[in-house]
């Protein structure tokens, strides 16, 4: 084969707390590798490489939570080839999109002595509210192997191997003992977009949802069985908001059972 | 019991010299052993690793360690394992392929063999693997890694001398009573203060290994003793399934209301498929490095319940939770026949326990018939 010119590789940041970049980092030996086969032209978090685009393949983390955020990632989205965001934040508005279920502007005023120099907006969003999205890697953090996954898969010009079913395939294969059937200890990982390799039922803890709802998640049917188990409205509410609070079977889902609470 | 086959008698304390002898046949023992609150199958060190004096309690959805009155090894049912972990592993490597220049080489993986000492299997699980043997090994294409595997095996059966809360063997005729399938067969009695297993011989192999244990024949008492043990186990099947005209059933019912109403509870998470001793669907995944000079293609357990399962060019073709769950039961107690001259389910209970919803097949199939406009009518809900 002829020698290619290495692809050019970006990574962007946006409201995060960089543990998406720090699974990149951690990548070890891999990440030598990926420093061979990719040009690393642009990743502040790493190195004082600051090439100018186009890139080939920009990652990008972070949700949008200010104007001069979505300005920016419009030109991000113009300086590359494929856009490929990483984390929860990026694809479903993270943990800050909590913000969206009350009135920031009552939080701005709890928190800093001088709000009128806070620009923010109302909502957290992920990254595909505002730009066109070539892949969306899941989690919080990401795993580190299906990110080389993602990244060598796109080298290699094929589809990536992540598959958007259950956590529970992965636990199953695994062959741990499910918490929830033999502990009945409530478990998001029925409903949970597979890719951690069921880390926390390792642990013998239920599924937190890190990564987001899996295809077609039944969240209805799973609540009903954590009220069986004990858990209350409040605890589904909660379990629903969190990292992926926004992601939207999650969001309908904690809303569902807010109104639960309210009527109740 | 076969006639003219060989009983004996091995006394509890004498169980452990059974491992010891099929470890010096180079085996590696798996088996019942307490992990993460239940009996699993893990690698056995020796007959320390029983589950002695561990019990289980199980319904749908529902599955609890629990003590024992007494210090029985094998006084449980079947857990979240099946046999199918060691025979067609959940993840495996099927060949590699290297770049060098402008040439490439195929290294297949392998050998696959390994010669596990399977201890413990019970009835439902002995015709679980031989509706397996007919998948991997009975059509035009053979697989090689359940081949070598399954080939290398030495089945030591356990007789079942209790029935779980969501058994059913007894409706699939596939137990409680083992009678063919296993190297040996024990059955484990305590009785009178006494605790001592009936050894049966199902092969050569397995007599070759008796002759290495302190066993003394058994008396027709001690042979009585340990029929009344599966009896009990008989008579105890928490679930039933009326099997008369199943598959036309199924066949006639692909449009029903009753396929909306599971999908209600449905999560379409495929533990049932994960946990099923008989499903044996797998995908691969071709995997490369980052320089592109080697790549892998991985198997990995699959199940009909994924999107991604039945995605042909352009979608998926089950893209409802009803549909994926139509498909499944379908294929279990209906289309298998047509495939394999047998139903795919086996009766163990386990899609039913390890249903983290509860949802039981059963159940359904009873559901289904209450509905039914080709049939008569039967009536519907409660346990028969
Ligand atoms: S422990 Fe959680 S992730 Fe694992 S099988 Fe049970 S419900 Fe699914
Ligand atoms: S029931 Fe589903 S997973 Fe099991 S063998 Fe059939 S198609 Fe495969
Ligand atoms: S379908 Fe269910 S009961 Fe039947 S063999 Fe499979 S796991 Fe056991
Ligand atoms: S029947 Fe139960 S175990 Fe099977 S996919 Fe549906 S919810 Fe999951």
């Amino acid at each position: 084969m002829p020698p290619r010119a290495k692809p050019k590789l970006a990574v962007w940041k946006f409201a995060s707390c960089d543990g998406c970049q720090l699974s990149l980092l951690n990548c070890e030996a891999e990440l030598l590798r990926l420093a061979g086969a990719v040009d690393i032209a642009y990743f502040p978090e790493a190195s004082r490489a600051m090439a100018k685009g186009p890139y080939d393949v920009s990652l990008v983390e972070g949700s949008i939570t200010t104007p001069h955020d979505a300005e920016r990632i419009h030109q991000v989205r113009r300086a590359s080839k494929l856009l490929i965001t990483i984390g929860a934040c990026a694809t479903a508005g993270g943990i800050q999109a909590l913000r969206n279920f009350k009135d920031v502007k009552d939080f701005i005023r709890a928190v800093y002595a001088s709000p009128q120099y806070i620009d923010t907006l109302g909502k957290s969003t992920a990254i595909a509210d505002h730009v066109r999205v070539d892949f969306e890697l899941r989690g919080c953090p990401i795993n580190k192997d299906q990110l080389l996954e993602v990244v060598t898969a796109l080298l290699q010009g094929r589809k990536p191997a992540t598959p958007p079913d259950s956590v529970c395939m992965e636990c199953k294969r695994h062959g741990l003992v499910c918490v929830l059937v033999a502990h009945g200890t409530p478990c998001l990982g029925p409903v949970t977009h597979a890719g951690c390799g069921a880390l926390c039922p390792v642990y013998h803890r239920g599924c937190y949802g890190c990564f987001g709802p899996k295809e077609t998640p039944n969240t209805a049917s799973l609540s009903r069985a954590w009220l069986g188990l004990g858990a209350t409205e409040d605890d589904v509410v909660r379990a629903f908001r969190s990292f992926n609070a926004y992601a939207e079977p999650f969001r309908r889902e904690s809303e569902a059972h807010e109104r639960v609470q309210i009527t109740e | 019991m076969r006639e003219g086959s060989t009983m004996n008698v091995l006394e509890r304390d004498a169980l452990d010299l059974l491992f010891t002898s099929l470890k010096e046949r180079g085996f590696t023992l798996v088996g019942p052993t307490v992990r993460e609150r239940a009996i699993v199958y893990d690698e056995m060190f020796s007959a320390a690793d029983l589950p002695w004096g561990w019990t289980d309690r199980q319904e749908a959805g529902t599955y609890r360690l629990e003590r024992r009155a007494d210090d029985a090894a094998f006084g449980f049912t079947v857990g979240p394992h099946a046999w199918k972990r060691f025979l067609f592993p959940p993840v495996q490597s099927l060949f590699r392929a290297e770049r060098s220049g402008s040439k490439m080489a195929l290294r297949p993986a392998g050998p696959f063999a390994a010669r596990y000492a399977l201890i413990g299997v019970r009835a439902c699980e002995l015709a679980a693997i031989d509706r397996q043997d007919k998948v991997f090994l009975g059509g035009t294409y053979v697989d090689p890694v359940y081949r070598q595997r399954r080939e290398g095996a030495f089945v030591v059966a356990v007789q079942c001398g209790q029935a779980g809360g969501t058994c059913f063997c007894a409706s699939m005729g596939t137990g409680p009573r083992a009678g063919s399938g296993f190297d040996l067969a024990l059955t484990e009695v305590l009785e009178d203060g006494r605790h001592w297993f009936l050894v049966e011989e199902g092969s050569e192999r397995g007599t070759e290994v008796v002759a290495t244990l302190p066993v003394r024949a058994a008396t027709e008492e001690e042979i009585a003793a340990a029929g009344r043990a599966v009896e009990r186990a008989e008579a105890e099947m928490g679930r039933t399934l009326d099997t008369e005209g199943l598959r036309e059933l199924f066949l006639r019912n692909y449009e029903n209301r009753h396929w909306d109403r599971v999908a209600e509870r449905c999560l379409g998470c495929g533990n049932c498929t994960m946990v099923c001793p008989t499903c044996f669907c797998a995908t691969v995944d071709d995997v490369t490095d980052l320089a592109g000079q080697a790549a892998e293609r991985v198997r990995r357990w699959d199940s009909c319940f994924t999107i991604d399962f039945s995605y042909l060019h352009g979608g998926s073709v089950r893209s409802s939770i009803a549909a994926r769950y139509r498909q499944w039961i379908t294929h279990k107690l209906a289309t298998w026949t047509d495939q394999f001259g047998a139903p795919g389910c086996v009766g163990c209970g386990r899609c039913i326990t390890w249903c983290p919803v509860g949802i039981d097949l059963t159940e359904e199939t009873r559901a289904l018939r209450a509905l039914d406009h080709g049939a008569p009518a039967a009536p519907q809900g409660g346990a028969s």
